[in-house]
C-alpha cells in the first residue's frame, strides 16, 4: 500500500463538499437528491478507508447500513417528490414554500 | 511508478471530475449519468482498499438499482425538463460556495492531520484487511460480522425498509385510489390517458 | 377558651342556633322575600325573638352554675363547631364562647334587637323593599351575635366585617337618595380604615401569641413585652375607633343617620357601635399588658370624643343628628371607663345606653313618622300632647341619659365617674363631669324643643301617635330605661361582680366619696336641665339664646361646622387621594401601564418582523443555515482539539 489513506480521505472530503454545495445550489428536487447520494458515497469511501487503516472489517459492514438508509431515503424521497409534482406540476423546491405564509 | 498510485490517480480524476460536472449539468439525466460515473470510480477506490464485496455492491445496488430508480422518476416527471441555472435566492450561491470552501478546508485539515497523527500507531494493523481477505475471505468475514455483532442493527434496517415501503405505498397512492379499483375499466383507462396527457 | 380552663359548668350547645336562626331567616327573606311579602317583618322578628329566648335559656343555665373559684371560670362554656383553618401548628376553629361578658352582650343584642325588629314592622310598613330591609336586619343581628360569641379573634373579625357590611347596606337602604348612598360609602370606607388597623392587630397577635383563641390571647397577653402589647392594643383600638365612632374616625356616624331610623337605633346606637367597646373589654388583658400607655390613649381618646361630640350636639338642629352625636359622646364615655380599667362600668353603660338610646332613636323615628319625615327641631314643639306614648317614653330616655336618679343612666354614668375618680386620673373625671353637664343640656334642649311648650307641627300634616307595633317596642324600652340601673346598683354591684371573672375588678371609691361624686353628677345634670329650660322653655328664651350665642360665637361657628373636621379630612386625605387616583387614571395608567403593555407588544412585533426574514420558506435557505451551523460547530471542535 503505497497510496496514503489521507488522499482517499481528501477525495472523500472534496466529494462531500461538492455534494453539499450542489444540494444548496440546485433547485430540482431530484438533482438535490442525487447530490445527497454523492455525499453518502463520500462517507462510504471514508468508512472503507478507515477499515483499511484500522485493519478491521467493521468499516465495510457500516457501508451496508449506509446503503440501506440511502435506499430507504431515496424511495421515500422520490415518492414525496412525485406527490408534490402531482400537486404543483413542478419539481422545483423553491415552489414549495408554504411555510413562509 | 507504482500501479496503485497510477490507478488511484485515474480514479481521483474521474470521481472529482464527474462530481464537478454534476454541479454544472443542466439536464437531470446528465446529472444522474455523472453520478453513475462517480460511483463506478468509487467502486474502483473500494477495490484498491481491499473492499471487494462492497465494491461489487456499490456497482450493483448503487450504480444499478438506485440510479435506475432515479432515472425512472426523472422520466416520470418529464425528461425534457431543464432546470434554469439562474439563482432566485439572493446570496444563496455565494453563501454555499463560501461555506462549502470552509467546510472542505476543515475536513482536509482533519484528513491529513488526523491520519498523520494516527498512522504511526495504526499502520501496524494496516495489513489487517489483506490478512482477512486472504484467510477467511472478504465476504465470509463481512457476513460473520454482519450476522453476529451487527445482527440487531441489521434487523433494524429490515424494519426500516419495511416502513419505507409502507410509507411509499401511502404517499404514492392517489386519493380515492380504491374507488378507482371499483370503477369500470373504461373510466380507469380515461384516467390513465388524462394522467399521461 | 381551652377546655381545661373552662369549667364546662353548663352546655353551650344552643349558642350556634342563636346565630343560625337569624342567619337562615335573613337568607330566606333575601331570596324569597317577594313571596313572603308583608309577613317578612313577623318572620324576622320571630327569628330574632327566638334567638332572644335561646339567649335567656343560656343565661339561666349560666347563672344556674355556681360561680367558679379563682382559677376556674365555671360560668364559661365553649362550643366547638368545626376546624376552620388548620395550617401546621396553627389552627382556627369555628368556636363559640359563652361566658358572663358575652351573655350580657347577647341579651342586649337580641333583646333590644327584637324590640327594634318589632318596631320596624310598623315603621317600614309602606316601604317597597320591606322584606329586604328585614333580611338585612336579621343578617346584621347574626353578624353581631357571631362577633359577640366568637371564641377567636378571626371569627370575631368575621362578625366585625359582617356588621360593617350590614351597616353599609342599611345606611344606603334608600339608595335613591344620593346623600344616603354617599353616607353609606363614607361609613364603609371610614370603617375600613379602622378594620385595617384591627386586622393588622390580629396579625401581630398571631405572631406574638401564636394563637387567636380569646382564652389563649388573654392568658398569654401578660407574657408579651410592654412595647409589643402597646402596639397591638393600639392597633386593635384603631379598629374600635372606626366601629365605635371615636376620634379620629367618628365622622361617619352623623352621616349614617341617612338610613331608616330603626337602623339608626339598632346599629348606630344600641349594638354595632358598641362592638369596639365590647372588643376592648374582651381583650382587656392585652390592653392591660401594655402598662398604662394603651389604656391611657383609650381613656383620653374616649374623653376627647365624649366632650367634642357633646359640644357639637348642642348646636345641631337635626333631631337624629343630635342623637348621633350623643351616641358618639356616650361611646366616648364607655372608652373612658375602659381607660381607667373599669371595664364592667363600661359594659354597664353600654347596656343602659342601649336601652335609652334605642328608645330615643325609636321615639325620634316616631316623631318623623308622624311629621312626614321632618327632622328639623325648630319646626316641632309640644308633641307630647299629641303623641302621648312617644312623648312619655321619650321622657324616660331623656331622664335616663341626663343621669337623673333613679333612671338607668344615672347609675352607669355614676359608675364611670366614680371609677375615673378612683383611678386618680382627675382630668378624665373632669371631662366626664363636663360632658355629663353638656349631655343634660343638649338632651333637654332636644326634649323641650320637640315635646314641650307650644304645639308646633308642619302645615298640612295630620299628627298621629304611634301604631301598636311601634308602641310595643317603645314601652318596654321606656321601662328598661327607668329600671335598667337596677342590674348594677351602687355597693351591690350585681353586674360588676358577675363580670369580674372575665374582665377583672374595677376600682371603686370607698366611704363617703361615691356619694359625693354621685351628688356632683346629679348636680351638673340638674343644672344642665335647668339651663336648657331657661333657654328653651321660658318666654324670653329666644332672646337669651341670641345673647348667649353672641357671647359664645367663637365656639358656635366651629361647632355648627362640625369643627371643620370633615373639611380638614377632605382637604388632607380625600382630595389628595382623589388627585392621586386621577393621576393614576389619567397619567400613570395610559402612559406607564399601557405603555409597558403596548411597548412589550410592539417590541415582540418588531423583533418578529426582523426575525421573519430568516423564515423565508425556502428549503435551500434552511439547508444553508444547517451547513452554517455544521461549519461553526466543526470550527469550535477543531479549535478545541488542536489549540
Amino acid at each position: 500500500m503505497s497510496v496514503d489513506p489521507g488522499y482517499y480521505l481528501a477525495l472523500a472530503a472534496l466529494m462531500f463538499t461538492i455534494g453539499a454545495v450542489g444540494a444548496l445550489v440546485r433547485k430540482n428536487a431530484i438533482v438535490i437528491f442525487m447530490f445527497i447520494e454523492l455525499m453518502l458515497n463520500a462517507v462510504n469511501l471514508v468508512f472503507v478507508t478507515f477499515a483499511r487503516v484500522h485493519g478491521h472489517i467493521d468499516g465495510q459492514v457500516l457501508v451496508f447500513f449506509v446503503l440501506v438508509v440511502a435506499a430507504a431515503e431515496v424511495v421515500v424521497g422520490l415518492a414525496i417528490i412525485t406527490v408534490i409534482f402531482r400537486h404543483r406540476a413542478s419539481a422545483n423546491v423553491d415552489d414549495v414554500n408554504l411555510l413562509r405564509r | 511508478m507504482n500501479i496503485e498510485v497510477f490507478v488511484f490517480g485515474v480514479i481521483f480524476v474521474i470521481a472529482l471530475g464527474s462530481s464537478i460536472a454534476m454541479l454544472f449539468a443542466k439536464n437531470a439525466v446528465h446529472v444522474a449519468l455523472f453520478l453513475v460515473g462517480t460511483q463506478i470510480a468509487l467502486a474502483g477506490a473500494f477495490l484498491l482498499q481491499g473492499a471487494f464485496f462492497v465494491a461489487a455492491v456499490q456497482i450493483i445496488v448503487y450504480a444499478g438499482a438506485i440510479m435506475v430508480l432515479f432515472l425512472f422518476v426523472i422520466m416520470l416527471l418529464g425528461v425534457d425538463y431543464r432546470e434554469s441555472l439562474t439563482e432566485p435566492l439572493h446570496g444563496q450561491r455565494g453563501w454555499a460556495t463560501v461555506l462549502g470552501g470552509l467546510f472542505a478546508v476543515e475536513i482536509l485539515y482533519v484528513a491529513f492531520r488526523g491520519t498523520d497523527l494516527a498512522l504511526g500507531r495504526l499502520t501496524a494493523g494496516g495489513a489487517g484487511i489483506e490478512e482477512i481477505n486472504r484467510d477467511p475471505g472478504n465476504v465470509i468475514s463481512l457476513a460473520r460480522s454482519l450476522f453476529s455483532t451487527y445482527l440487531l442493527p441489521f434487523e433494524a434496517t429490515s424494519v426500516l425498509l419495511v416502513v419505507a415501503i409502507v410509507g411509499v405505498m401511502v404517499l404514492a397512492r392517489r386519493i380515492g385510489a380504491t374507488e378507482h379499483l371499483a370503477t369500470p375499466q373504461s373510466e380507469a383507462d380515461d384516467e390513465l390517458v388524462e394522467g399521461a396527457a | 377558651m381551652t377546655a381545661d380552663i373552662l369549667g364546662q359548668g353548663f352546655s353551650a350547645n344552643l349558642a350556634p342556633w342563636v346565630i343560625a336562626i337569624p342567619l337562615v331567616s335573613s337568607m330566606v327573606l333575601l331570596f324569597f322575600g317577594k313571596r313572603v311579602g308583608k309577613l317578612a317583618g313577623v318572620v324576622a322578628s320571630g327569628a330574632i325573638g327566638l334567638s332572644f329566648v335561646l339567649s335567656v335559656i343560656l343565661f339561666l343555665r349560666l347563672i344556674g352554675v355556681e360561680a367558679g373559684h379563682e382559677t376556674y371560670n365555671l360560668r364559661a362554656a365553649g362550643y366547638h363547631g368545626f376546624d376552620w383553618i388548620s395550617v401546621g401548628g396553627f389552627s382556627v376553629a369555628f368556636d363559640l364562647l359563652v361566658d358572663q361578658l358575652s351573655i350580657v352582650m347577647l341579651l342586649v343584642v337580641t333583646g333590644v334587637g327584637t324590640l327594634i325588629h318589632v318596631y320596624s314592622i310598623g315603621y317600614m310598613h309602606d316601604d317597597p323593599r320591606y322584606p329586604r330591609f328585614f333580611s338585612y336586619l336579621n343578617l346584621f343581628a347574626a353578624s353581631m351575635l357571631l362577633l359577640v360569641l366568637a371564641d377567636n379573634a378571626l371569627l370575631l373579625y368575621v362578625g366585625w366585617e359582617g356588621v360593617g357590611l350590614c351597616s353599609y347596606l342599611l345606611i344606603g337602604f334608600w339608595f335613591e337618595k344620593p346623600s344616603a348612598a354617599n353616607a353609606a360609602k363614607k361609613a364603609f370606607i371610614v370603617n375600613r380604615i379602622g378594620d385595617f388597623s384591627f386586622l393588622i392587630g390580629i396579625f401581630l397577635l398571631t405572631t406574638t401569641v401564636g394563637s387567636l383563641t380569646i382564652g389563649q390571647i388573654n392568658e398569654h397577653a401578660g407574657a408579651m413585652t410592654a412595647g409589643a402589647a402597646t402596639i397591638i392594643a393600639l392597633l386593635l383600638f384603631g379598629g374600635a375607633t372606626g366601629k365605635s365612632a371615636q376620634i379620629p374616625l367618628y365622622v361617619w356616624l352623623p352621616d349614617a343617620m341617612e338610613g331608616p331610623t330603626p337602623v339608626s337605633a339598632l346599629i348606630h346606637a344600641a349594638t354595632m357601635v358598641t362592638a369596639g367597646v365590647y372588643m376592648v373589654a374582651r381583650l382587656s388583658p392585652v390592653f392591660e399588658a401594655s402598662g398604662d400607655t394603651a389604656l391611657m390613649v383609650v381613656g383620653y381618646i374616649g374623653a376627647a370624643t365624649a366632650l367634642l361630640a357633646a359640644v357639637m350636639a348642642c348646636f345641631e338642629y337635626d333631631i337624629k343628628r343630635v342623637l348621633a352625636y350623643s351616641t358618639i359622646s356616650q361611646l366616648g364615655y364607655m372608652f373612658m371607663a375602659h381607660g381607667v380599667h373599669a371595664y364592667s362600668a363600661g359594659i354597664f353603660h353600654l347596656v343602659t345606653h342601649a336601652f335609652f338610646k334605642a328608645l330615643m332613636f325609636l321615639g325620634a323615628g316616631a316623631v318623623m313618622h308622624a311629621l312626614a319625615g321632618e327632622v328639623d327641631m325648630r319646626k316641632m314643639g309640644g308633641l307630647r300632647k299629641v303623641m302621648p306614648i312617644t312623648g312619655w317614653t321619650f321622657m324616660m330616655g331623656w331622664l335616663a341619659i341626663c343621669g337623673v336618679i333613679p333612671f338607668a343612666g344615672f347609675f352607669s354614668k355614676d359608675a364611670i365617674l366614680a371609677s375615673a375618680w378612683a383611678s386618680g386620673d382627675y382630668a378624665i373625671w373632669a371631662v366626664g363631669i363636663l360632658t355629663a353637664f353638656l349631655t343634660a343640656f343638649y338632651m333637654s334642649r332636644l326634649y323641650f324643643r320637640v315635646f314641650e311648650g307650644r304645639v308646633i307641627v308642619p302645615e298640612g300634616v295630620h299628627v298621629h301617635d304611634v301604631p301598636p307595633s311601634m308602641a310595643a317596642a317603645l314601652i318596654p324600652l321606656g321601662v328598661l330605661s327607668v329600671v335598667g340601673g337596677a342590674i348594677n346598683l351602687p355597693s351591690i354591684l350585681t353586674l360588676e361582680h358577675f363580670l369580674e371573672p372575665v374582665v377583672g375588678e374595677s376600682r371603686v371609691p370607698e366611704g363617703l366619696t361615691p356619694w359625693l361624686l354621685a351628688g356632683a353628677a346629679l348636680l351638673v345634670a340638674a343644672s344642665g336641665v335647668l339651663i336648657a329650660r331657661v333657654l328653651y322653655l321660658s318666654r324670653a328664651g329666644s332672646l337669651r339664646r341670641r345673647k348667649l350665642e353672641a357671647r359664645l360665637a367663637w365656639l358656635v361657628e366651629p361647632a355648627r361646622n362640625k369643627f371643620y373636621v370633615d373639611r380638614i379630612y377632605g382637604a388632607t386625605i380625600v382630595l389628595p387621594g382623589k388627585r392621586l387616583a386621577t393621576w393614576f387614571a389619567d397619567r400613570f395608567d395610559p402612559n406607564v401601564v399601557d405603555g409597558l403593555l403596548v411597548g412589550s407588544g410592539k417590541f415582540v412585533a418588531r423583533t418578529s418582523e426582523r426575525l421573519r426574514g430568516i423564515q423565508s420558506g425556502y428549503v435551500r435557505n434552511y439547508a444553508a443555515t444547517f451547513l452554517l451551523g455544521v461549519v461553526v460547530i466543526f470550527t469550535i471542535v477543531l479549535a478545541k482539539v488542536t489549540l
